[in-house]
């Protein structure tokens, strides 16, 4: 099907192809830009390009791709970094030099030369839909195909073996091939869903022990600009417990892309000693990239982490930053004159995202094994002002909620994750803690929160009277709560400290706590708090 | 590419800068068009939508004079392109590239859109390199580093210019930053100037000894030159550091102003507004100038950029500074305070970061004990800062010994290590006041 551009406004692209279907993907003019029907109407189709359209002109050749926006999913994916759209960025770089040019972005997504293959099934047994027939090595990790249908198996590859040739044949004809397609913007089935009720380390302190993530769940965390969300997020990629993590740096900065790939490169996995890069896939969409490949990038990803999950993994997907994807959907919805809801937002902001943070999850896979995929959000908040819409639509379908606060970013506490404010629904998980790590998990946690309640109060007065003019309970209080900040809740992501493991968040919280009831009795039997403190 | 040029009489309407044009048959976005107004003058305007065959493009210069009749548009079939040579080392241009020095416009090696292409993520390098801007504020605590962009968050009545002017003079590589062959090199963006700036700014820009080229839009200019000026600028910097191999530092001064103009010409173009009326791309808009800075693997050179943002009202969640801030490494925030004290450059250190530090700082980059020294004049700052809230309500006297000499602390910070006026101090004198700072607390303690 061929067809001509009738008119351009910014990524917006009017085209008189007849016959399409919405999502289909389009290819525009000489230069090949990509896009994407997001309108049909009955003379045009409006059509989203991925790409810059300066110096398209009216009248360029338009064609039909068929199918909408779909991954090649499959071997090769793990350490490499594609653009939000899985063209392959080292690929591009090597094709194209160091600037991506619009409609030159050729370079195939996953390209391996041979692979081995080592069979899980014989010829003559049966294959359930979504069942692995088998495995390739990748890296440390063992990247399980899944046979698309159920069958009787007739032939299957054992070792070398092409990847562009199926590995296996199936009694009724069909094939299971190596790598596969899938739409971005459709969640991939599984046969059920289970509650999250595993936890899921991440190694900082104050979101372990206070505000615990669930295998499965979802997490946000907003915070206005010097708060700290990406070296959060970056600390949390490093560290947390995870198979698999999917990395998408949506609409953010390009110089802490490149800090973090090469951090990532050096770095190993603290909980398997492999390189961290082996269980990474990053999604680089920065700012300055094309705004309707941004809105498109953390379908990319989310698509990627389904795909893992389904092998029965536990994927961990972090998003930075999840409004500069909402910026994008409003830059669209208003290049398609759409009527505006809040703040300019489209009013399906709620809906889609509710949508995509209903693809999290932890499930049984169609071929029985269970995996998860965890979502951490962040969002940027304009002027840090938390009602505005974007916060507040992810606010009704978190599980968890991680605020963080400028004020403490500015005492340089970081993370700088709110206390008071911030909340975890995944109460679940804290006795799997207290199962797994230690009986007093539970009953330090309240003490810890009482002692900072008890500073919040305990401050007014301080400042008027000041530390010395307070009664001696209180100023323990003060300072055992000040120990808490300082010593427990801070952690520095640029050192050692930068990953506890719950053993050893628990031993740091239990010694302090420890001390602050001790130094409470020996207050109890007489003696003075600034002999205790001082000798 | 088309054979022949063609022209059109057909406009429909004329709407401040904005001109619509029907019935053309062939058009690009982005495409460059010329005008002939019904006097005879010419302009330039670019294509910014096309509707079956309605063109809109947007008249750079001034639009005055244009009319429905007698005035015809010439198709181009090019982009907004920049020329490019080495000559324009130390010359100063408007924001059209017309020169303003009084020389001919120098002969180009080659043209390049403006636009600029985004760098792949992945071939970036790491910005690490140490930038020495003579105030101990920026280099001792909020280290900038090539390829970093840090913007000056001032406000109206703060002496941001002062400070421009200084680092445009006293900027260089740090001494253990290997200088990329070419040298150093400074693109100086002024936008929206006054008569009275303009002038300050000639004057500083004859004083700067680092080879530099300057692009000038006064505040009479026309609006669509202001929004051209930093893409002018930018071109130029990476031309200059990516293939001639230059560290390029750009200053460009107002972006407030950049983002009234873009407001001004969202609004002409009657785009859904978005908060205070800025058009909902903004931060795409400003991210596409920002994110230019960088340094690339396998390459000398690199663009580093400094912004100048007056924040409206004093406010750092307007829309200006709060967009700038998500895309920019870091802020240096000015306070009306330090400067009603007559501390000169008045930089808050609280609200101040540099997010590119860590790596910027340290043994072989700047002073082995940087790290240090910066960590404990914040914290004692801080503590400072903190307790003169509490002086206010129960008076010095009321207060213990050790938290007077921490109020002491904050006081001779921002006299001595902060305030500087005209000196310009290099890294390691900076470091030298700071430890003297923090031995005289702290031999008191003991």
């Amino acid at each position: 099907m061929k067809g001509k551009v009738i008119g351009i406004s910014g990524p917006t692209v009017t085209v008189d192809l007849r016959g399409l279907k919405l999502y289909d993907r389009v290819a525009i003019g000489e230069g090949g830009l990509l896009g994407e029907v997001v309108r049909l109407e009955r003379e045009r189709t409006l059509v989203q390009v991925y790409e810059d359209t300066r110096g398209l002109a009216l009248g360029e050749s338009v064609s039909s791709l068929g199918k909408p926006l779909a991954l090649r999913l499959g071997p090769g994916l793990l350490g490499t970094i594609f653009d939000g759209l899985q063209r392959p960025l080292e690929g591009l770089r090597e094709a194209q030099g160091p600037f991506l040019l619009s409609g030159s972005g050729k370079a195939p997504p996953l390209s391996l030369e041979s692979c081995a293959f080592t069979p899980l099934k014989k010829p003559g047994e049966e294959v359930m839909a979504g069942e692995a027939v088998g495995w390739v090595q990748e890296g440390p990790f063992r990247h399980f195909i899944l046979a698309p249908v159920a069958g009787t198996i007739e032939r299957i590859a054992d070792g070398e073996c092409s990847p562009e040739a199926p590995v296996a044949h199936l009694t009724d004809g069909s094939v299971v091939e190596l790598y596969e397609e899938w739409p971005v913007r459709e969640p991939r089935p599984f046969r059920r869903k289970l509650a999250p009720r595993e936890p899921l380390i991440t190694g900082q302190r104050c979101i372990d022990f206070l505000f615990p993530l669930a295998r499965g769940g979802t997490s946000i965390f907003p915070g206005g600009f010097g708060t700290g969300k990406t070296i959060l997020e970056q600390s949390i990629a490093k560290f947390a417990a995870a198979d698999i993590v999917i990395y998408v740096g949506c609409g953010e900065r390009g110089n802490e892309m490149a800090e973090m790939l090469e951090e990532f490169a050096s770095l190993k996995d603290p909980w398997t000693d492999e390189p961290l890069m082996a269980r990474t896939v990053t999604v680089a969409n920065t700012s300055n990239m094309p705004v309707a490949a941004r809105e498109a990038s953390i379908y990319t990803a989310v698509t990627m982490g389904e795909y893992f999950r389904d092998m029965g993994y536990h994927v961990l997907l972090l998003a930075d930053s999840l409004s500069r994807w909402a910026e994008a959907l409003r830059e669209i919805s208003s290049s398609l004159e759409e009527m505006p809801g809040e703040e300019g937002y489209p009013t399906y902001l709620a809906s889609r995202l509710a949508a995509f943070m209903a693809r999290s999850g932890t499930v049984e896979t169609l071929g029985g094994a269970t995996g998860s995929l965890t979502m951490i959000l962040s969002v940027s908040p304009p002027g840090g002002d938390f009602t505005e819409p974007v916060t507040q639509a992810c606010l009704r379908t978190t599980g968890s909620f991680l605020m963080l606060d400028t004020a403490l970013a500015h005492r340089r506490h970081f993370p700088a994750i709110h206390w008071f404010q911030s909340f975890s629904l995944y109460q679940d998980v804290v006795h799997r803690f207290e199962e797994e790590v230690s009986s007093e998990w539970t009953a330090l946690r309240r003490e810890c929160r009482d002692i900072l309640k008890r500073e919040e109060e305990l401050r007014e007065v301080a400042e008027i009277v000041g530390l010395s003019g307070m009664q001696d309970e209180d100023r323990l209080a003060m300072t055992v709560a000040e120990r808490i900040r300082l010593d427990f809740l801070c952690q520095n992501a640029y050192t050692e400290d930068a990953f506890s493991p719950p053993e050893e968040t628990l031993a740091r919280i239990g010694e302090i706590l420890a001390f602050y009831r001790k130094t409470l009795e020996r207050l109890g039997s007489g003696e003075i708090l600034d002999d205790i403190l001082g000798g | 590419m088309r054979l022949a040029e063609h022209a059109y009489t057909t406009i429909s309407a004329v709407r401040g800068p904005l001109l619509f044009l029907e019935g053309v048959l062939e058009a690009r976005m982005g495409e460059m068009v010329s005008i002939r107004f019904p006097d005879g003058s010419r302009r330039e305007g670019e294509v910014l939508r096309l509707e079956e065959q309605t063109v809109l493009i947007q008249v750079f210069g001034e639009s005055r004079g244009l009319g429905l009749v007698d005035t015809e548009v010439v198709f181009t079939d090019t982009v907004k392109q920049a020329p490019l040579t080495l000559e324009l080392l130390g010359r100063v241009f408007d924001g059209s590239f017309r020169p303003l020095d009084g020389r001919t416009a120098p002969i180009p090696e080659r043209w390049q859109g403006v636009s600029g292409a985004p760098i792949n993520p992945a071939a970036r390098a790491r910005p690490e390199e140490f930038i020495e801007t003579g105030f101990s504020s920026i280099d001792g605590l909020n280290t900038l580093v090539k390829g970093q962009k840090l913007p000056i968050f001032s406000s109206a009545g703060l002496p941001s210019r002062e400070m421009v002017a200084a680092i445009l003079r006293n900027a260089r590589m740090g001494e253990h930053s290997p200088e990329s062959a070419g040298g150093f090199v400074v693109v100086f963006v002024a936008l929206g100037l006054t008569h009275h700036e303009y002038s300050f700014y000639m004057e500083t820009l004859e004083q700067v000894r680092t080879p530099s080229v300057a692009f000038i839009n006064l505040a009479s200019d026309p609006v669509l030159e202001r929004l051209l000026a930093p893409r002018f600028g930018l071109t130029v910097a990476e031309y200059l550091a990516f293939e001639q191999g230059r560290d390029v530092l750009v200053v460009a001064t107002d972006m407030t102003n950049y983002c009234d103009a873009l407001r001004e010409v969202s609004t002409a173009r009657e785009e859904l507004p978005g908060r205070r009326g800025y058009p909902g791309y903004m931060y795409s808009d400003l991210a596409s100038l920002y994110e230019r800075a960088g340094r690339l693997k396998g390459r000398p050179g690199s663009v580093t950029l400094l912004p100048v943002v007056t924040m409206p009202e004093e406010d750092i969640t307007h829309p200006i500074p709060d967009l700038t801030g998500y895309i920019t490494e870091g802020q240096l925030v000015l306070s009306r305070d330090l400067h009603q004290r007559e501390i000169f450059p008045p930089v808050d250190i609280l609200p101040s970061l540099s997010r590119l530090m860590q790596r910027g700082i340290g043994e072989g980059r700047t002073v082995s004990d940087h790290r240090e020294v910066a960590n404990g004049l914040y914290r004692h700052y801080a503590r400072g800062r903190d307790l003169r809230s509490l002086e206010a309500i129960v008076g010095r006297e009321g207060m213990v010994a050790q938290d007077q000499r921490m109020l002491d602390f904050a006081s001779a910070f921002e006299e001595q290590f902060v305030h500087q006026g005209e000196e310009r101090r290099s890294i390691a004198e900076t470091l030298d006041r700071g430890r003297r700072l923090i031995q005289t607390l702290e031999g008191e303690e003991t």
